[in-house]
């Protein structure tokens, strides 16, 4: 195992929603500050950094991950996915965010971030989940403005559009 | 079950756009990752980064503060004390007549656990923690009060000289004649209440990036503070600065408030203080644990409720007795959470006779401050549950007590006693509807099912006003009618917009109502578009405020729901003007009088014949390109700014009758709850909630309130307390202590509505953004008492509170052993003794313990052992409490020395985290076999960010040292050395007075 020393910067390097990125930081620093005010992917939110309100949630190597509680050093070689990475494009929204954005299911939009990285890996692995184990997927999430319902809804309908597109595509 | 509220956004026709579900403009950033909090933003080159250290003790003298270790580090610009503070800022203003002062840092004592005592201003934010770290200070702890009658007892200790016994504010109100009804009545109802503390807590904590430009003397601040503006003035005063050398400004996006974000403002005072003092910009980031410590929460209240009442239930008088705890200082607006409800004491009753004495107390816990439902939750909890008691005691329906006394369908505007105009309203038409389509027939029949099966099940009902758009002049209900006299009126509530045009003539709107996550921006392009005749995307709205260029007052800011029944409206109004002067231009342009044009489809037209148009943009651009050939009486159509204030809002009159709000919307709520008879958990089985707040202008977004509300309330109800201990230690300080609703706890509630429009506000809207968190907590405190039968229900329902009201309390546990546990709850003391046997003869254990070598190679994480006296040791320890690793300072006393039998330890250990104290008492005894038998006791407290955090975990934290340290203690004796055989007495006392603890 490296040994990294305290009060020095090491470089950090890994591939950001399919780019490569690279930065020091010292030993201690969280992979949220270095991802917010490093690499400037601002995105991803902090709400409580002890690990409680998922807000900071990103993607490590196809784990879902607090990033609050991961060090920046930790993720040197790793593939990382995060909120930026969820939209085709600058101008489009994907399935699940505009699911989102019908649904009302953001208000503030600070908890929005750590939501999305959740579903968008859930759903890719579970393709028709039940209300339920929506419900328990994000019992570790705290939203405070919208009383979560219309995420849950959101979640449940881009579910079924999503499957119902590869359905398509598959028959096609 | 969910219901689906989708957007209706592509649907064409000449529907208005208000009123229909339009995607929100906000979205698209916010779910790319592109929106923009404070702390997304960058700040400029060389701004440095500021931490607080605070106060581990609830109340304290502080005798020094050393900075000098702290000063030297790599990287410190700064550290600044209350005395650096004073020397650039003056106190901040308080509300009530009193000799007090209210600073933001603590001067040379401290009145609540969290209250700052130095800022550290450093090239980055790890490195100004570092410094805090070596901050020494020293203080002398006083007595603490935290409850808000302990503290009006004589002899409690004084937090405030200038507020005597603790009492800031005592007033009595009598409105008709209470006396008589009272002596008159057949029935008299009595209810005591204790509301406990809370708050709504956003996601996103508070932020501040200030500067200070010292030519000019003038400040520049950027926080995420949501209003009201009127303290902008409190703000501007404590800097030393008029009004327009403090420019402060809003970020596009703010994380959500609920009020929490007024609480912002002392840290704006010191961190611009900061800038100023450094000469470079300083940036704040506060981290969750200051936030739930020491930001800022609702009131705590104490209430005793009586009603005078007929036999038909009712209600001919009520006696409010409401003492307001404030935390330990009245930080401005407070009083305002007491007085905002005061013109809307009766509820949604006709009652016509009202007594009441409000007290105001300070107490050793956080300052409080603004909170979604600010003083009606406190308010409804009394009176709901005090009607749910009349119905009880009258062996009536309790829903037949709340129809009795509904206010008359007929009699709107109606004028309560105490003042306040309520606007519109059919509050029985709305109970009707909900009954019917919340099918409480069905629900009663579930009820009767459950019970029939030996479960517990309840049904509560509420019925509230929800006031809206304050009177900015309510809070001088606290004054007397002679001191308002002197102090001059204070009314109204200015609203301002600005709708502005732009050569090439699209619409630009702007707003001060600073949205956190509200969609303001959304529902502003719906009620301009419709103005203009064009479409919500040709409408950009800018809701941030910069109180250097924008229009604002002191109503200005996002808090008692004013937007949709104010702000909106205000838009409106300036968006006609502009249209009135749009239409005569193109009145001249078409040949056509003024009264002929209409807006449509992005086109001004003639109503007569609409061929003869001109495009929106072309009008509306002349402006710039040919003033001077626009006819005369048209006037400019570049930018108009509307303000808006009621005329209703009247200041309180001789007889200290307040209208204190503008708009009232009604609730009325009823739900079925499930008391699980093993765990006692709650669950929500139905929960129908019925709005009438006027004309709706997004359907979307107000059943998103009513949601969101909803399961704050819900969380307030069954899960939150911000928790104090009896000598003021914070216990809630993380969010796995001060737990928040989850997906598995919140369900969807079931929303009806009905529109009165209010007469009162240009769109006919009124507030709804805080009636869930007014109805909802009592609503579901009555079901729980009707499933269980009793008749007193304190929040938060938690089990264990459920299983004292349903099993009893539940006996201490059996002292003894090693093992740790608290004696009782709300007792953070912890006792304990224990017995081991040691190898090695009496005096070589003695000697042991005395040695400060041998101590500091068997201390866990020790960096130093001083001896000052034969009898007395310092010492540098770190130890970690699940995820508080800190250093302590710690300091041991023997007394009574009996060498080699017994002696009396004293220990104190102090760190950034928090502290200790603990006495011991330890007897050695030979065992017979060379050996030595070991008997301690002690008796230890914790307090400070220990407490806050790591209280969960101090018990079983304990259990494992205790444990490991006598594993350790056996292995080294064994060896029967006495050098470095690990029995360690200082290691014993360090710990415990370090660690030990518990919560609850
Ligand atoms: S910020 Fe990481 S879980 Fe809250
Ligand atoms: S949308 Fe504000 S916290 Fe979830």
């Amino acid at each position: 195992m490296t040994r990294l020393k305290a009060d020095q910067r090491h470089a950090v390097r890994f591939s950001l929603n399919g780019k490569p990125v690279e930065d020091e930081a010292e030993p201690r620093m969280l992979l949220s500050d270095f991802l917010r005010h490093q690499l400037g992917a601002t995105g991803t939110h902090v709400g409580c950094e002890h690990g409680v309100c998922g807000a900071c949630t990103v993607v490590v190597d196809g784990m879902l991950t607090r990033s609050c509680l991961t060090l920046a050093a930790q993720v040197d070689g790793c593939e990382l996915k995060t909120v930026e990475g969820l939209a085709p494009s600058a101008d489009r929204l994907g399935v699940l965010q505009q699911a989102f954005r019908r649904n009302h299911a953001l208000q503030c939009g600070f908890c929005t971030a750590g939501i999305l990285m959740s579903l968008d890996h859930y759903l890719s692995r579970h393709p028709t989940p039940s209300e339920a184990e929506i419900r328990d997927l994000l019992s570790g999430h705290i939203c405070r403005c919208t009383g979560y319902t219309p995420i849950i809804q959101a979640a449940l309908e881009a579910a079924a559009e999503l499957t119902s597109s590869k359905k398509e595509t598959s028959n096609a | 079950m969910l219901q689906a509220v989708t957007s209706a956004n592509r649907e064409s026709g000449d529907q208005p756009w208000v009123g229909r579900s339009i995607e929100r403009v906000e979205d698209a950033a916010l779910l790319a990752g592109r929106g923009r909090f404070i702390d997304d933003l960058g700040v400029a080159p060389g701004t440095l980064h500021a931490t607080i250290l605070r106060s581990p003790h609830a109340h304290a003298d502080i005798l020094s503060i050393d900075v000098d270790a702290a000063k030297s580090l790599p990287g410190v610009a700064a550290v600044l004390t209350g005395t650096d503070v004073k020397a650039v800022t003056t106190s901040l203003v308080v509300g009530v007549k009193a000799p007090v002062e209210c600073w933001p840092i603590a001067m040379d004592r401290v009145r609540y656990v969290g209250e700052p005592v130095a800022i550290v201003v450093a090239i980055d934010r790890a490195r100004a923690e570092d410094a805090a770290e070596l901050i020494n200070v020293e203080y002398r702890p006083r007595g603490a009060v935290v409850d808000p009658l302990g503290a009006i007892v004589s002899g409690a200790p004084v937090l405030h000289d200038g507020f005597p016994g603790n009492l800031a504010s005592d007033r009595s109100f009598r409105y008709g004649d209470p006396e008589k009804a009272f002596a008159e009545a057949p029935h008299r109802f009595s209810i005591d209440i204790r509301y406990p503390r809370n708050s709504c807590t956003p996601i996103e904590t508070y932020g501040v990036v200030a500067s200070h430009d010292a030519g000019e003397d003038a400040f520049e601040v950027l926080a995420n503070f949501q209003g009201p503006f009127s303290i902008h003035t409190v703000i501007a005063r404590a800097l030393k600065v008029p009004g327009n050398r403090l420019r402060l400004r809003t970020p596009p996006d703010s994380g959500g408030s609920f009020g929490v974000k007024q609480g912002v403002f002392p840290y704006i005072v010191l961190i611009a203080a900061a800038a100023r003092i450094t000469g470079r910009p300083v940036k704040w980031i506060e981290d969750r644990l200051e936030h739930l410590t020491a930001s800022v929460s609702a009131t705590n209240r104490a209430t005793t409720l009586s009603a005078a009442v007929a036999a038909d239930g009712k209600i001919l008088a009520l006696d409010w007795d409401q003492v307001e705890d404030c935390g330990a200082h009245l930080r401005a607006p407070e009083p305002a959470t007491l007085y905002r409800m005061h013109g809307n004491l009766t509820g949604a009753y006709d009652i016509r006779n009202v007594k009441i004495r409000n007290r105001v107390v300070v107490t050793n816990k956080t300052p409080t401050g603004l909170n979604r439902g600010f003083g009606g939750p406190q308010v409804y909890f009394a009176l709901e549950r005090l009607v749910q008691r009349i119905a009880i005691g009258l062996r009536l329906d309790p829903l037949d007590v709340i129809k009795r006394n509904l206010i008359g369908a007929g009699s709107f505007p109606y004028r309560t006693a105490t003042g306040a105009l309520l606007d519109s309203g059919n509050y029985q038409e709305a109970v009707a509807r909900a009954v019917e389509h919340g099918r409480l027939a069905e629900l009663k029949a579930r009820r009767d099912e459950a019970r029939a099966q030996g479960r517990l099940y309840g049904i509560g009902f509420t019925a509230v006003v929800e006031p809206s758009v304050s009177n900015m002049g309510y809070i001088t209900t606290v004054l007397t009618a002679a001191e308002r006299r002197k102090a001059g009126p204070k009314n109204g509530a200015q609203a301002t917009a600005t709708v502005g045009l732009d050569p090439v003539g699209s619409v630009t709107v702007h707003v001060a109502s600073v949205p956190q996550g509200q969609g303001h921006r959304t529902v502003l392009s719906q009620v301009v578009a419709d103005v203009f005749g064009l479409a919500p995307k040709d409408i950009r709205v800018n809701t941030e405020i910069d109180t250097a260029k924008d229009a604002w007052s002191i109503a200005s800011g996002n808090y008692a729901s004013r937007f949709a029944a104010a702000v909106a409206g205000t838009a409106k109004i300036a968006a006609e003007r502009v249209a009135g002067r749009l239409a005569r231009i193109a009145a001249s342009q078409l040949n056509v009088e003024a009264a002929d044009i209409v807006f449509a489809k992005g086109f001004v037209a003639s109503k007569r014949n609409p061929e003869n148009r001109i495009a929106f943009s072309r009008v509306a651009a002349l402006s710039h390109w040919s003033p001077g050939s626009l006819p005369d009486e048209a006037g400019q159509t570049i930018r108009e700014t509307a303000f808006w204030t009621p005329p209703e809002l009247t200041p309180p009159d001789e007889d200290d009758r307040i209208n204190s709000s503008l708009c009232h919307g009604f609730i009325f709520d009823f739900c079925g709850v499930e008391i699980d008879r093993v765990t006692l958990g709650t669950r929500i089985d139905r929960y129908v909630t019925m709005h009438d707040c006027g004309t709706i202008l997004h359907p979307g977004m107000v059943n998103g309130q009513i949601r969101g509300g909803f399961a704050q309330a819900l969380g307030a109800a069954l899960l939150e307390e911000y928790a104090y201990a009896e000598d003021g230690s914070f216990l809630t300080g993380t969010l796995a202590d001060y737990l928040l609703p989850t997906t598995t706890e919140v369900p969807e509630p079931e929303i009806f509505h009905m529109e009165t429009p209010s007469p009162f506000t240009p769109l006919g809207a009124k507030g709804v953004g805080e009636g869930n968190c007014m109805s909802t907590p009592v609503c579901l405190a009555n079901a729980v008492a009707d499933a269980l039968g009793v008749a007193d229900i304190t929040l938060p329902l938690v089990p264990a509170r459920l299983a004292e009201l349903v099993r009893g309390a539940e006996p201490p546990p059996p002292a003894g052993g090693a093992s740790a546990a608290a004696v009782r709850g709300g007792d953070r003391r912890l006792r304990g003794e224990g017995q081991t046997a040691v190898k090695g003869a009496p005096e070589q254990v003695w000697a042991m313990l005395l040695d400060p070598a041998t101590l500091q190679s068997v201390i866990p994480g020790c960096q130093r052992v001083d001896k000052i006296t034969e009898t007395h040791f310092r010492a540098d320890v770190t130890l970690g409490i699940g995820p508080v690793t800190g250093r302590y300072r710690a300091d041991v006393e023997l007394f009574d020395l009996d060498a080699p039998r017994t002696a009396t330890l004293r220990g104190r250990a102090t760190g950034a985290l928090g502290f200790g104290n603990a006495e011991g008492r330890i007897m050695l005894a030979p065992d017979g076999n060379g050996g030595t038998t070991l008997t301690y006791s002690y008796d230890a407290a914790i307090g400070g960010k220990v407490a806050s955090i790591g209280g969960r975990l101090l018990d079983g934290a304990t259990r494992v040292i205790i444990g490991q340290f006598f594993t350790a203690l056996a292995r080294k004796a064994g060896g029967g050395g006495a050098e470095g055989a690990g029995f360690s007495l200082f290691a014993l006392l360090a710990k415990l007075g370090s660690l030990f603890g518990g919560r609850r």
